[in-house]
């Protein structure tokens, strides 16, 4: 990332530098309740609504059901709507989250991933976020701060796109990035009131003159119709998070693809990952650079709408590919990611060796080392010439 | 109904854009047992009438007679059989 001297710098933890952006965007309501380690996202906006620093009606709820249920009421009504939560918060929400997304309501959730109960653990995985892959929402997730901030700007502009209209979900993993201070540049709140624009509400409730139902039961006749529907719609989301992608680079010099490649180039051997570790992968691709091993990493940014054809373009040419999950299917062939790439490599031109570890579950942390290993262990297979074992796991004790 | 609409037809999120327009669904496909008057029988009470949780029996309020059902939406629930004070409603097996 190019350091552009001119841009306004905070030191922010990824909670206070979403917070600050939800203050630039100055949603119409925001109705969040408490959970850690999203807790300080929310208070911190809460004061700015104190302060009168926004016009947002805040409201406070019983429980993070509650809390979708009233951003759902709210965006149907027709207005902007953000909320934030985390693990067993977004657990609560599950029922209403595919309901947000069946009624196409582009509301801007930030969770901070945060692992699952049980046993009680308030510490990052990705085993909330990944359990809500498949509600219809849009998830993007982010590195760190910056990327917290400049995700949850771009997630307003997805998610109000007339040719999407759904949800979108923006990830920081929990303490990692949510209470880690970092140099986070900030754009000025014109800047960013300009580019999400001014909303416009698409069948609102509240237009009294053209009555509308939201949500009427939907049986045998059309359900099926409307999902396909709501199929179309994240699909056309593709074209949209590449457009807005490009016009936050000319307002931030920040470049965002559905992927980003770090040393992928002439590599043969790849690392997946998603989220902080990103960060520890460039660290370790850079050790096993100077080793001249030809290593890279590869980081989804955005996992929904699961961008396949940019995923067999950067995987192909590998020799061999290991795909970190922190998060677990039980009894599934190995983690999300996993699966989703792998099922999308199927039908490529060639495609690498690829095996699996399990990693950083609730909080575990992961070492430059761990993601050696992990390469080693590709070069490892791609010798021997295929696969004995589809998944290992990093960082745990035997 | 009309024809019903292919997936690229419809309103965005299944959001009805027309206010009052639940006569549109054709419920009576719902039944499985139709109900017939006996108009020998009936007393014209009203009581069909009242009890109907469809609005599907049919009256001539000026003459002041009950005149059938609305087959487009009785969905065959029995209750105006039951609540009949003369016996004049059969419920006839669809089919
Ligand atoms: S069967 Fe039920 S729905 Fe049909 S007319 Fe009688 S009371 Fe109404
Ligand atoms: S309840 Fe029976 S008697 Fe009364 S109007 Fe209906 S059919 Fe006739």
């Amino acid at each position: 990332m190019a350091i552009n001297l001119k841009a306004r710098v905070m030191g922010l933890n990824g909670n206070a530098a979403v917070a600050y952006a939800m203050k630039q965007i100055n949603p119409d309501v925001v109705a969040a309740y408490p959970i850690t380690p999203q807790t300080d996202c929310v208070e911190r906006f809460a004061e700015y609504v104190s302060e009168g620093l926004v016009k947002t009606e805040f409201v406070t709820v019983e429980s993070e059901h509650s809390a979708m249920s009233a951003c759902i009421g709210a965006a149907a009504a027709g207005g902007r709507v953000m909320t934030a939560t985390a693990a067993n918060g977004l657990a609560l929400m599950w029922e209403v989250l595919y309901i947000a997304a069946s009624m196409r309501l582009p509301i801007v959730m930030m969770v901070t991933n945060r692992a699952l109960s049980g046993n009680i653990n308030i510490h990052c995985d990705h085993s909330d976020t990944m359990g809500a892959r498949d509600s219809g929402w849009i998830q993007l997730f982010s590195e760190n701060a910056q990327e917290a901030y400049d995700n949850i700007i771009q997630a307003v502009k997805i998610a109000e796109d007339l040719n999407v209209r759904l949800p979108v979900m923006v990830t920081q993993d929990g303490f990692i990035i949510s209470h880690a201070v970092e140099r986070v540049e900030v754009l000025d709140d014109e800047v960013v009131q300009n580019f999400v624009g001014p909303y416009k509400p698409v069948y609102p409730l509240l237009d009294l003159s053209h009555p509308v139902t939201y949500g009427p039961l939907d049986l045998f006749d059309y359900y099926f119709e409307h999902k396909r529907s709501q199929i179309e719609a994240i699909d056309n989301s593709f074209p949209v998070i590449k457009k807005v992608a490009e016009e936050f680079e000319k307002i931030s010099g920040r470049s965002y693809g559905f992927l980003e490649s770090y040393k992928l180039d002439d590599a043969e051997y790849a690392v997946i990952a998603l989220g902080s570790t990103c960060g520890t992968a460039k660290e370790a691709v850079n050790a096993l650079r100077e080793k001249g091993k030809k290593v890279g990493l590869l980081k989804i940014r955005c996992f929904r709408p699961f961008p396949k054809a940019e995923i067999i373009k950067a995987l192909a040419p590998l020799k061999g590919v290991a795909v970190l999950d922190r998060s677990v299917s039980f009894g599934g062939f190995g983690g999300p990611v996993f699966t989703e790439v792998r099922s999308a490599l199927y039908d490529a031109p060639s495609h690498p060796l690829i095996i699996n570890f399990f990693y950083g579950l609730g909080g575990r942390d992961i070492y430059p080392e761990d993601i050696i290993k992990a390469l080693e262990k590709i070069e490892n297979v791609v010798q021997k010439g295929k696969v004995e074992e589809h998944i290992g796991y990093l960082g745990l004790r035997e | 109904m009309s024809k019903p609409k292919g997936w690229k037809e419809l309103v965005p999120g299944g959001i009805i854009t027309e206010a009052g327009n639940a006569r549109d669904y054709k419920t009576g496909d719902w039944r499985t047992e139709r109900p017939q008057v006996n108009k020998e029988k009936c007393i014209n009470c009203f009581f069909c009438w009242a009890y109907c949780p469809d609005g599907s029996v049919k009256v001539d309020a000026d003459k002041g007679v009950m005149v059938g059902f609305d087959y487009d939406h009785c969905k065959g629930c029995g209750i105006c059989a039951s609540i009949c004070p003369s016996k004049a409603i059969d419920m006839i097996p669809e089919r």
